[in-house]
C-alpha cells in the first residue's frame, strides 16, 4: 500500500511537470519543471530496485544536462520569447497524432506478458551489492557496446567544441552588425 | 506489488506529452527537452521490464542510453548556438532556408 502510494505520487508529480514543460512560455520555467521530473524519475528508480540508475539520474541528468540546457537558454530573448506564439501552427494535427500514439501504447502494453526469470533476483544482486552487480554485467558481457559509448562520448566532445567554436574575424563581423557605429580595427 | 502495466502506461504517457512538446513548440530548446522526456519514457520502460524480469539487461541500457542522451545534448546545443550566431533565431519555423 505505501509503495503503491509513492508510485502514485511520483506518476502524478511526473506527468504534471511534464506538461507544464510543455505549457510554459518561459524557456527557463520548463527547464526547472524537468529538473522536477528527473527528481522524481530518480524515486521511481529507487521504487524499482535501481539504486545505481537513481544515482546517476541525478548527477548526469539533473545536475550536467540540465545545467548545459540552462546555459543555453540564456543566450535566448526571454522578454521577446514570453510574447511570441510558443506553438506552430498546425497544432491540433500534432494533438491528434501524439493522442493516436498514446492510444496505441496503451493497447499494446495491455498484451504484455512476463517472461521467464532472469539470474540478477533481487537477492543475488542483494548479496553483492547493486553496483558491483551491474559493473560487472557491463564490464563482462556489454565490455564492446561501452566501448563503443565511448567513442560516441568522444565525437560529442570533439563535435560540441567544433560546433561552439567563434572565430576571430566572425565576432567582429557580428558586432558590427550590432552597433554599426563601430569602426574596423585595422590592428587586429 | 505494483503491476507492470502501471509502469507500461506511466511511460505512455510521458512518451506522448513528450512527443506533443516536439511536435508543436517553436522553441528549438523546448523541443530538445521534449527529446529528454521521450527518452526518459523509454528510460522507465528499460528499468521496470529488468524489476519484472529479474534481469540487469535493461539497466545497462538505460546506462547506455544516458550517456548517448549527454552527447546528444552537447551535440544539439552546440548546433542551437551555431544557428544563434548566423540566424539570431531559435524558432524552428524562422529557419526555412537551406543555404543562408
Amino acid at each position: 500500500m505505501l509503495i503503491k502510494s509513492i508510485f502514485l505520487y511520483c506518476a502524478l508529480v511526473i506527468i504534471t511537470t511534464a506538461i507544464l514543460t510543455v505549457r510554459f512560455r518561459n524557456p527557463v520555467h520548463s527547464v526547472l519543471a524537468v529538473l522536477v521530473l528527473f527528481f522524481h524519475m530518480a524515486g521511481l528508480y529507487l521504487l524499482l530496485n535501481a539504486e545505481f540508475l537513481a544515482a546517476v539520474q541525478v548527477i548526469v541528468y539533473a545536475g550536467a544536462i540540465l545545467v548545459l540546457y540552462l546555459f543555453v537558454v540564456f543566450l535566448v530573448n526571454v522578454k521577446k520569447e514570453i510574447k511570441t506564439d510558443r506553438f506552430i501552427a498546425s497544432y491540433k494535427i500534432a494533438a491528434i497524432c501524439s493522442f493516436l500514439v498514446f492510444v496505441l501504447l496503451i493497447a499494446g502494453s495491455r498484451s504484455f506478458l512476463i517472461g521467464p526469470s532472469g539470474k540478477w533476483t533481487i537477492e543475488a544482486v542483494n548479496r553483492i551489492t547493486h553496483t558491483k552487480a551491474i559493473g560487472s554485467e557491463i564490464f563482462s558481457t556489454y565490455v564492446l557496446p561501452f566501448e563503443i559509448v565511448a567513442l560516441i562520448l568522444l565525437v560529442a566532445v570533439i563535435g560540441g567544441i567544433l560546433l561552439a567554436k567563434q572565430d576571430k574575424q566572425e565576432d567582429f563581423s557580428i558586432h558590427k552588425k550590432r552597433f554599426p557605429q563601430l569602426k574596423e580595427d585595422n590592428s587586429a | 506489488m505494483i503491476p507492470v502495466s502501471w509502469y507500461l502506461s506511466l511511460s505512455g504517457i510521458l512518451f506522448c506529452i513528450g512527443l506533443y512538446g516536439f511536435l508543436t513548440r517553436r522553441n528549438v530548446i523546448v523541443m530538445f527537452l521534449c527529446i529528454e522526456l521521450m527518452l526518459n519514457a523509454a528510460n522507465l520502460n528499460f528499468v521496470a521490464f529488468s524489476h519484472y524480469l529479474s534481469d540487469l539487461r535493461g539497466q545497462v541500457l538505460t546506462f547506455f542510453i544516458i550517456a548517448v542522451a549527454a552527447a546528444e545534448a552537447a551535440i544539439g546545443l552546440g548546433i542551437v548556438m551555431a544557428l544563434y550566431r548566423n540566424k539570431q533565431t531559435v524558432y524552428s519555423d524562422e529557419i526555412n532556408e537551406l543555404k543562408g
